[in-house]
């Protein structure tokens, strides 16, 4: 594994860093390790997870920052609903598909399925708990109730993610322009034009999103 | 966006009372309740259609660390519910529910064959991976054209001579054979799955060795929990089931599935919680799906436009183990004025699972061909396609030679053609364009039977004067507890905010499962009833009270207080009533059912849908440009969330008519597509603005809040108006759903 230093966010404290470093190289050097060196290089307290070794990295976590112990199997969606309790981000297809598990990762939409957690070491992780203000709303959930852009309510964090974004990114101009830029996430009640209705009143309106 | 029917000042809505808990996540679906000690199952599916399992090694699998156990049939336990197991095992006869882990024998790929269970989800699925199963493969039949010789009338129909499945046949035979313009034509649509995307998922507890919880995605708590304290042999109050938010399920969750039943006999194996979250690719051979369908429609009319006659078979698709009865023909009986009809309902048997009932189950195929067929006749008649249907309305119900109970499809028919505007549209098919799309434009109409089931509800008013409703009804998506709330808070005068009500729970008063559009003519019955009888109450409470007892009887209840007379100003509160009697809270509990008014009167819910499309005449490519939908479903209860259902059920017609498909290879007898990359339903891009109309006129016939049925009506012959709108664009007639380019270049 190469490790790509510029890769981990410059405001990732020092301490972090240093941790990140010696924990990817641990695990560079494991995927070529053979399998008796393997064994041998197992901290007890890191005992064996399936054929894995856990790993600990730090997350910030809507504005908390996490050090957690992990199976690196584990997909940050997994992370956030199993070991974090976190379970508004929703799993739909656990392939990238559906965008039911769209988080924001460093501010920009991620899928949550589709990123081992192992990967978003130092990452700025915000899901749809960390997106109102305690109980105040975000003006996009606001929205949402008001023009009904939901019914079972299974898609609909991943859909608040995305159109928290799709805002950010100026992708909100038009109905068909919203109607593009949400495409990668799927409504099976079909609460589509609501929710494109819900996204462009947020636009309109100029709240800070 | 149709603001116009949205903005009804006389009529505000009631936003989503769980929208709040939806929108920041806090709602908890079936696989998200925290368990301490929570274990992980995956299930190992069969690889082949039709066989026997000859060996299961799960030396690899149990090496895993984590792993706590691999079960099969080998060693999993008896269920007390089901009839011992064979010695050689034997195939089950038709008409018995598959039974997981009960023997070796294969029925359909994708079938569980094990299950493995481990500390974490990580641990069961490698370990899932590793399970080596070998089997003694069959040659298979899963090829529902090839095998068409095999279908026949259904076991339960041939037992059933009351069945609506029966052959049906009116009139005279001659008089679709003398008709003036004849069509016969074969309408054929795919398997299509319902792919909720909340996939199924269980959360099963054994309290105690007799006590069962389990937190499973089901349309029915009531009905989940008789049939697992059957299967499990235990009294149903020791059986509890939770379903509080659904995430979707569309007809999927209706029974109770293996992996379910899995994830219980686990649970109870291990005396450990544990957990069951099907992948989505198992959705496709798990959850059942709208069976595969062809029909085949004989219809004719005389010159001046009349029906002569329909005949109307279709041939759906079962597994080889079940039986599954849709109403495909049955809307040909009730929905056109017409002499002569004849239905014939077949069943296909083949080495697949289940279907099972999904959205408009029967009735959205059947008016597939239905509703193209009239299309068809009406081109044939050189007739206007809704003239042609406003020409065979029928003013009584055909069939049973009853009075509807109501009915206002005249005025749907009327409200959409004026909303899209139908009289400007060219009837001349392939004859126009617009920005170098051929346009066009086709509607359909949409029937679906009115269901009504016994149902229970509590209402308790409380000392603060706030009251909890509570059934044990479900909400998948459409906004029960909204309805629900809305009815309690209009039959009590409370603000809404006041009114809080309890679903999704098997100890709650008895309701039946949320399917066939029957929760708001049901529940919605039995809490209206409930709070008038504790509305009831109360009054009588208040002419014990100093100040009740000056109206000489008469009082007057008004925005949640109770007045000695119409010039009384102050009244009494609910919360002054308990206070007075000493009373923390006051309960009621009522039943509501239907009466005798069903023999008197044929109720349906009936709509329209009206569609524009344009189709790149390059490309085939079809787009749903607008739609607008109408409906007649008696009183609506409430207008936001109901016009969101009827968007949905759009929604779901174009996926139905353009894009769902689960394409089979059949030399293996097993789905290709398998996840949402190739199995596609529509996205953002697919869906234009879509116009909802009501007529809203309650039908007081039907029960005694006046409002009929919705979340089917929503979607059926939405496929045939997009269809007929494709005919008119294009000039060719598509019978074979989805309608993808291929079929139009």
């Amino acid at each position: 594994m190469d490790i790509d230093h510029d890769a981990i966010p410059p405001d990732v404290p020092d301490e972090d860093r240093r941790f990140f470093l010696k924990q990817s190289m641990f695990i560079a050097g494991l995927s070529m390790a053979p399998v008796d060196f393997l064994q041998a290089a197992l901290a007890p307290d890191d005992g064996p997870v399936g054929n894995a070794v856990k790993v600990k990295l730090s997350l910030t976590v809507n504005g908390k920052r996490r050090r957690i112990s992990i199976d690196p199997r584990m997909t940050l969606l997994d992370v956030l609903r199993e070991n974090m309790g976190l379970t508004g981000t929703k799993k739909g297809c656990d392939f990238g598909q559906c965008g039911a598990c769209t988080v924001h990762v460093d501010g920009r939409r991620t899928l949550s399925c589709l990123t081992f957690a192992v990967m978003q070491h130092g990452s700025k992780v915000t899901t749809i708990e960390g997106l109102s203000d305690g109980e105040k709303l975000h003006p996009l959930q606001e929205a949402f109730i008001k023009h009904d852009g939901l019914q079972c309510g299974y898609c609909t964090p991943g859909q608040v993610m995305s159109g928290v974004a799709c805002i950010r990114e100026g992708h909100a101009g038009s109905a068909a322009e919203v109607r593009e830029y949400m495409s990668g996430n799927l409504c099976r009640c079909g609460a589509y034009p609501n929710i494109v209705d819900a996204i462009l009143e947020v636009k309109k309106e100029g709240a800070k999103v | 966006m149709n603001r116009q029917s949205l903005d009804n000042p006389s009529d505000p809505s009631l936003s989503r009372v769980d929208g709040a808990a939806k929108v920041t996540g806090t709602a908890t679906y079936s696989a998200e309740y925290a368990i301490p000690g929570l274990v992980h199952a995956v299930l190992v599916t069969s690889t082949i259609a039709k066989g026997s399992i000859t060996a299961i090694d799960s030396r690899e699998a149990d090496a895993v660390p984590g792993v706590l156990a691999v079960i099969s049939h080998i060693n999993a336990m008896t269920i007390p519910g089901w009839p011992p197991k064979k010695q050689p095992a034997e195939r089950v006869p038709p008409g018995t529910a598959f039974r997981v882990f009960y023997d070796s024998l294969i029925y359909f790929d994708g079938q569980p064959v094990a299950m493995v269970i481990a500390a974490t989800h990580e641990q069961a699925m490698h370990a899932a991976s590793l399970v080596r199963v070998t089997y003694q493969q069959e040659p298979h039949r899963t090829h529902f054209e090839k095998n068409i010789a095999h279908s026949g009338i259904p076991l339960n129909v041939q037992r059933a001579k009351n069945s609506p499945f029966q052959d049906y046949e009116r009139g005279d035979a001659a008089a679709l054979r003398d008709a003036h313009v004849r069509i016969e034509a074969e309408y054929t649509i795919p398997t299509q799955h319902h792919q909720p995307l909340e996939p199924h998922a269980i959360i099963a507890v054994w309290e105690a060795e007799d006590k069962l919880t389990v937190y499973d995605k089901n349309q029915g708590v009531k009905s989940a929990q008789g049939q697992l304290a059957q299967a499990f042999k235990l009294p149903r109050e020791n059986v509890q089931v939770v379903a509080t938010y659904i995430g979707g399920a569309f007809g999927s969750g209706i029974r109770v599935w293996p992996h379910t039943m899995a994830a219980v006999m686990a649970a109870k194996q291990l005396k450990l919680p544990v957990k069951l979250v099907l992948g989505r690719e198992q959705m496709f051979t798990s959850v059942g799906y709208r069976p595969y369908t062809k029909q085949k429609i004989s219809i004719g009319a005389v010159k001046d436009g009349r029906l002569a006659g329909i005949v109307h078979e279709g041939t759906g698709q079962t597994s080889m183990y079940e039986e599954h009865l849709e109403r495909t023909v049955l809307a040909s009986r009730a929905l056109y004025a017409c002499p002569h009809v004849a239905t014939r309902y077949r069943l296909l048997p083949l080495d697949v699972n289940t279907p099972t009932w999904m959205r408009g189950p029967g009735d959205a195929t059947g008016m597939f061909a239905l509703e193209s067929a009239m299309d068809e006749l009406a081109y044939a008649l050189k007739a206007d396609p809704l003239e042609f249907r406003l020409k065979n309305y029928a003013e009584s119900d055909p069939e049973r030679n009853l009075p509807w109970s109501a009915k206002s499809l005249r005025e749907c028919y009327e409200l959409g053609a004026e909303k899209i505007g139908w009289k400007n549209r060219l009837p001349e098919p392939r004859s126009v364009k617009r920005n170098g799309m051929l346009l066009g434009y086709g509607m359909a109409s949409s029937l679906y039977g009115f269901h009504r089931h016994p149902s229970k509800a509590r209402a308790i008013m409380q000392a603060d004067g706030s009251v909890i409703v509570q059934s044990a009804t479900m909400d998948i998506g459409p906004g029960t507890g909204t309805a629900m709330t809305r009815i309690a808070a209009k039959v009590l005068g409370l603000n809404a905010k006041k009114v809080r009500f309890d679903l999704g729970h098997s100890a709650l008063p008895d309701a039946p499962g949320q399917n066939g559009s029957s929760t708001i003519p049901s529940v919605g019955s039995a809490v209206h009833v409930a709070c008038e009888a504790l509305k009831s109450k109360l009054v009588a409470l208040a002419g014990e009270m100093p100040e009740g007892r000056k109206s000489g009887g008469q009082l007057v209840v008004r925005n949640g207080r109770i007045f000695s007379s119409q010039d009384d100003k102050e009244g009494i509160s609910y919360a002054d009533i308990l206070k007075y009697h000493y009373l923390n809270e006051l309960e009621v509990t009522e039943e509501s059912k239907s009466g005798a008014e069903r023999d008197q009167y044929s109720m349906y819910s009936f709509g329209c849908h009206f569609v524009e499309v344009e189709v790149n005449p390059l490309t085939g490519e079809v787009r749903v440009t607008r739609a607008v939908t109408c409906a007649d479903v008696g009183a609506i209860i409430n207008y936001q969330t109901a016009r969101s259902q009827s968007i949905g059920g759009v929604v779901g017609g174009i996926g139905m008519a353009l894009m769902e498909h689960s394409e089979m290879d059949h030399r293996f007898g097993r789905y290709v597509t398998t996840d949402f990359a190739s199995y596609h339903i529509p996205v953002h891009a697919d869906v234009p603005p879509i116009e909802v109309y009501y007529i809203d006129k309650p039908d007081m016939q039907a029960n005694p809040i006046g409002s009929k049925g919705l979340g089917e009506i929503a979607i059926v012959g939405v496929a045939a108006a997009i269809a007929n709108a494709v005919f008119h664009a294009t000039g060719k007639r598509v019978r074979e759903l989805p309608i993808t380019p291929d079929k139009l270049i």
